[in-house]
C-alpha cells in the first residue's frame, strides 16, 4: 500500500511540509510525489536502514542513568528531510549575523564602558544580578572583539508562520556534529531526492570552525596548534567533542592535559614534552575553567587559564564570560540592542516577551499566567519553567510568588504553536514539532550553517525536542528554488 | 602525541596481553592437573602465586580449589587482572581515545569483552571452559593481528607494543619462576617423576605456545636447562623473554627522549645476557628471574616518568 497522507492532519499548527491535507507546499511537490509512489513498508525499511546505518556509523549521544553508568546511545533520527527554500533562508542567515553582531557589541561594550547602560537603553539592575557576568573579564579586548565565537540560536515557527528567536546560546551549544552527521545518513537513504532537489552542501563547518579559531590564535604562525577542551567521556556531547576535533585534525585535550607555565602561556603534556598551545575551542562551562578564578574544586578545568588568555597568549572560544549575553532577560532587550548598535531593525523578531522587572508586563503576565510559559532568567533545557495552559492551581500560585519574590528572574511568553513535519511513525507519516538550531561563527569573519539541526519531538503532540527527553533529528535542506 | 593518551594505549596493550595470558594459564593448568596423578599434582594454587595475587585471593576465598581459582582467574572483577576485569580496563582505556584507534580495533575490542562477558557462565563450567578460553585467545590474537596490519606505525602502535611485550616478558618470567619452584628437587632419581617432570616443562612450553617450536629447533626431549635457556634467551620467540625486551626496544627507540628509557633496557638486557643459566640452582633462579621483574618494574618507572601524565597534574 502506498503511503497515505490525506490523513494527515497537523491541526492547528504550521506545517513545513503540506499545506493542508494531502496538499504540498510549492517546495515540497517532489518530496510528496515520491511519497505517493513509495509503499508503506518501503518507509519502514528505509527508516530501518538508517537506524542500521547510525548504528554502524557509531553516532551516539552519552546518557547517564543510575542504573547503567554512563551508556551511549544511538542518536535517533528520522529520516523525512525538513525543507527550507533558499529565498527565505538567505533572510534567515541575513538575521542571524546581524543578531550575533549586535551582541558581540553588547558583550564588549558590558565588559568596557559599559555605553548602553549610561544611555539608559540597557537597564544597570539587569547586569547587576547577572549570574553570568565575569568581573573578572572587564577590560580584556579579545581579537577582533569577539567574545561569542560560536553561538546557537533556536529558531521556531508559530502557527501563522513567522519565524522567531527562541534563545541564544553562546556558553557551549551542541549540536553541530550531528547537523552533518544526518546529512550523511540521508544521502544513503535518499539518493534520488539529492538528485531533484540537489541541496546546499553543510559539510564545510569544520573548516569553517577551524578558520575562526586560527583567526584568533595570537601567534601568526602558519599552523598555530588548535585544542578542543572536553570535560572528558562523560560529558553528554563527548561524541560531538571528539568528531569536530578529529574533522579539523586538532587535539582532543582534557584539562590535565595542559598546564599553564610561569610566562602565562598555555602548553600541553606530549610525550615529546611541552607544547605550546595557542587556541582553545573550550567545551567546558566558565564555572569549572580555572580553579585559580572560578569554582576551586574543579578537577576539570586548567589552573591558569584565565591568567594567560588576559595577557593574550591564547586565542579562547567562547571568551570567558560571553555567557552574560545567554540570559532570558538579556534575550528581552535583544531588539533594542540590535537598534541601539547598529541603528537597524531586527532581521527575524523575537518571540513576544514579557520582563517581570516592568510592572506593567508583570501585571500581564500574572493575571495570564494560565496562558503563558514562565521562563527563570538562567536555566537551560527547560528547566525551572512552567507552562501556564498545562499547569495547576498550586503551581501558578507558587510561580506567582517567585515572581514577585524575585522579578529580575523571571520572563513570560506566550505559548506557541510550534510548527510540524512530517515523520516516521511506524508505516505512515504524522506531523511531530521541530525547532531549528543554526550555528553562527564569528572570527575574522562571520558564517552561518546552512540551515542547522532541526530537533524533532519524537512523542506525539509533545513540544520538548530535547534528545534527553525524547527528542529526534532530521536533515534541514536549504534548497534552491527552480527559476529563482 | 599527549601524554595521556599515550599512557591509556600502553595499558591497552597491557589489559589485553593479561587476559590472554591468564587464559593460556588456565587452559594449560587444567590440561596439567588431567595429566597427573591425584598425589602429586601440582594443583591450582601455583597460579595465584604465579599472577602475584594471594593477597586478593586469599579476601575472597579460603581454599585453593579449582573451581574458586577459575572463578577469580576469569570472571571476578574484584581481582583487577582476571580475564574480565583486563579486558573491561582495556577497553575503558581506548574508549578515552578512540580517535587515535582504527575503527575496527575498537569494534573488536568491544566483540571481545563482549564474548568474555556474555559466556562467563559457560566459561565457568568444566565443560565450557575450554572453548571459552580459546574464544579468548583467539579474540586477542585476531585483535592484535588486526591493528598490526593496519595501524600506522607512529608514537601510538609503538606504546601500544611497548605495553604488550612488557606484559609478554613479565608473565613469561612469572611462570617460569613458579612452575620451576614446583620442582621436586631429587626428581631426577625416579623415572616415573621424571617422566613427571618433563610433563611440567611441557606444560610450561605448552602455556607460551612453544612446545611445538622447541621440540623443531631445540632437542624432542624436554629438559630444564634448555627450556629455560630458550624461553630466556631465545629472541626469535616472540613469548621469550629477550624477544619481548627486544621488541620493546626497538618501539622505544623511535619516540622522542628516549635516552633514559633504553639505558634502562639495556641495563637489563645486560643482567640477562651475563648469567648462564644452568649454573643456576633452584634458589638461584628465583633470585634471577626476581631480578628480571624488578628490571621490568624499573623500566616502567622511568617510562611513567618520561612520557606519561605527572599523578597529581
Amino acid at each position: 500500500m502506498p503511503i497515505d497522507l490525506t490523513q494527515y492532519d497537523p491541526g492547528r499548527f504550521y506545517d513545513e511540509t503540506l499545506a493542508g491535507k494531502n496538499r504540498a507546499r510549492g517546495y515540497s511537490k517532489e518530496l510528496l510525489k515520491l511519497f505517493r509512489k513509495m509503499d508503506e513498508d518501503e518507509l519502514s525499511a528505509r527508516q530501518a536502514a538508517a537506524d542500521l546505518a547510525i548504528e554502524e556509523m557509531g553516532i551516539t549521544f552519552t546518557v547517564y542513568t543510575e542504573a547503567e553508568g554512563t551508556i551511549d546511545r544511538n542518536w535517533p533520527f528520522d529520516i523525512i528531510p525538513r525543507i527550507i527554500p533558499k529565498s527565505e533562508w538567505d533572510m534567515i542567515e541575513a538575521g542571524l549575523k546581524q543578531r550575533v553582531k549586535a551582541l558581540n557589541l553588547f558583550i564588549n561594550d558590558l565588559y568596557h564602558e559599559q555605553k548602553i547602560i549610561k544611555d539608559g537603553v540597557f537597564p544597570e539592575e539587569v547586569l547587576a544580578e547577572s549570574k553570568n557576568f565575569r568581573p573578572q573579564c572587564v577590560g580584556v579586548k579579545p581579537p577582533h572583539g569577539i567574545w561569542a565565537h560560536i553561538c546557537g540560536s533556536d529558531l521556531v515557527r508559530d502557527a501563522d508562520g513567522t519565524v522567531y528567536v527562541l534563545e541564544d546560546n553562546l556558553r557551549v551549544p551542541s549540536g553541530v556534529s550531528y547537523m552533518l552527521e544526518n546529512r550523511l545518513v540521508t544521502k544513503r537513504v535518499f539518493p534520488e531526492l539529492f538528485e531533484t532537489y540537489a541541496p546546499l552542501p553543510v559539510d564545510d563547518y569544520p573548516t569553517q570552525l577551524h578558520d575562526m579559531l586560527t583567526s584568533i590564535s595570537p601567534r601568526k604562525v602558519k599552523r598555530p596548534q588548535v585544542v578542543v577542551l572536553t570535560p572528558g567521556i562523560y560529558n553528554s556531547a563527548y561524541f560531538e567533542h571528539a568528531y569536530l576535533a578529529h574533522q579539523m585534525g586538532a587535539e582532543l585535550v582534557e584539562g590535565r592535559d595542559l598546564f599553564v607555565d610561569i610566562d602565562d602561556c598555555v602548553y600541553m603534556r606530549t610525550v615529546a614534552g611541552p607544547q605550546r598551545v595557542d587556541v582553545i575551542y573550550r567545551r567546558i562551562d566558565d564555572d569549572f575553567m580555572d580553579p585559580e578564578v572560578f569554582r576551586e574544586e574543579s578537577t576539570l578545568g586548567v589552573r591558569g587559564l584565565m591568567r594567560a588568555w588576559k595577557a593574550g597568549n591564547v586565542g579562547m572560544a567562547n571568551a570567558p564570560g560571553a555567557g552574560v549575553a545567554d540570559d532570558k532577560v538579556v534575550y528581552a532587550f535583544v531588539p533594542e540592542i540590535i537598534r541601539y548598535y547598529l541603528d537597524e531593525e531586527p532581521g527575524i523578531p523575537n518571540v513576544p516577551t514579557y520582563r517581570c522587572m516592568y510592572k506593567e508586563e508583570r501585571d500581564y503576565a500574572l493575571a495570564n499566567l494560565d496562558k503563558l510559559v514562565i521562563k527563570p532568567a538562567n536555566e537551560s533545557g527547560g528547566y525551572g519553567m512552567l507552562i501556564g495552559p498545562n499547569s495547576t492551581k498550586a503551581e501558578r500560585e507558587k510561580f506567582a510568588n517567585l515572581i514577585r519574590r524575585n522579578p529580575r528572574n523571571y520572563i513570560a511568553q506566550p505559548t506557541l504553536g510550534i510548527s510540524t513535519v512530517p515523520t516516521v511513525v511506524g508505516k505512515t507519516l504524522e506531523p511531530r514539532h521541530v525547532d531549528l538550531r543554526p550555528f553562527i561563527l564569528s572570527g575574522r569573519q562571520s558564517t552561518v550553517t546552512t540551515g542547522g539541526l532541526t530537533r524533532v519531538a519524537l512523542r506525539k503532540g509533545s513540544l520538548v525536542v530535547n534528545s534527553s527527553q525524547g527528542g529526534g533529528s532530521k536533515d534541514t535542506w536549504i534548497v534552491p528554488e527552480a527559476g529563482k | 602525541m599527549l601524554s595521556r593518551v599515550a599512557e591509556a594505549i600502553y595499558w591497552a596493550g597491557r589489559y589485553i596481553e593479561r587476559a590472554e595470558n591468564t587464559a593460556r594459564l588456565v587452559r594449560v593448568n587444567s590440561h596439567l592437573v588431567l595429566d597427573t596423578p591425584a598425589g602429586i599434582s601440582p594443583g591450582w594454587e601455583p597460579l595465584i602465586s604465579i599472577t602475584g595475587l594471594g593477597p586478593q585471593f586469599n579476601s575472597c576465598c579460603q581454599e585453593a580449589t579449582e573451581r574458586n581459582v577459575v572463578r577469580f582467574l576469569i570472571g571476578d572483577l574484584n581481582n583487577p587482572s582476571s580475564i574480565l576485569s583486563s579486558l573491561k580496563a582495556a577497553r575503558e582505556n581506548c574508549r578515552t581515545i578512540r580517535e587515535v584507534l582504527p575503527r575496527s580495533g575498537w569494534e573488536k575490542l568491544n566483540e571481545l569483552h563482549l564474548f568474555a562477558k556474555d559466556n562467563i557462565q559457560t566459561g565457568l563450567t568444566k565443560k565450557g571452559r575450554d572453548e571459552y578460553l580459546d574464544g579468548i585467545i583467539s579474540g586477542s590474537q585476531q585483535l592484535i593481528g588486526l591493528l598490526g596490519s593496519i595501524m600506522y606505525r607512529d608514537e601510538a602502535f609503538y606504546f601500544l607494543r611497548i605495553g604488550r611485550n612488557i606484559e609478554r616478558a613479565d608473565m613469561t618470567t612469572r611462570i617460569l619462576d613458579v612452575r620451576s619452584s614446583d620442582l621436586l628437587p631429587d626428581a631426577d632419581n625416579l623415572f616415573e617423576s621424571r617422566s613427571l617432570e618433563s610433563v611440567q616443562w611441557i606444560s610450561i612450553l605448552k602455556s607460551l605456545s612453544a612446545y611445538s617450536i622447541y621440540r623443531r629447533k631445540i632437542e624432542v626431549r624436554v629438559r630444564r636447562v634448555p627450556v629455560l635457556e630458550f624461553l630466556l634467551h631465545d629472541t626469535e620467540f616472540p613469548r621469550a623473554f629477550a624477544h619481548c625486551i627486544l621488541a620493546v626496544e626497538e618501539s622505544v627507540g623511535p619516540l622522542p627522549n628516549s635516552g633514559l628509557a633504553l639505558k634502562s633496557l639495556r641495563r637489563l638486557e645486560g643482567k640477562l645476557g651475563r648469567r648462564k643459566v644452568e649454573n643456576l640452582r633452584n634458589a638461584e633462579l628465583h633470585t634471577f628471574l626476581d631480578e628480571l621483574q624488578l628490571g621490568i618494574v624499573r623500566f616502567h618507572s622511568v617510562l611513567e616518568k618520561q612520557y606519561f601524565l605527572p599523578v597529581a597534574a
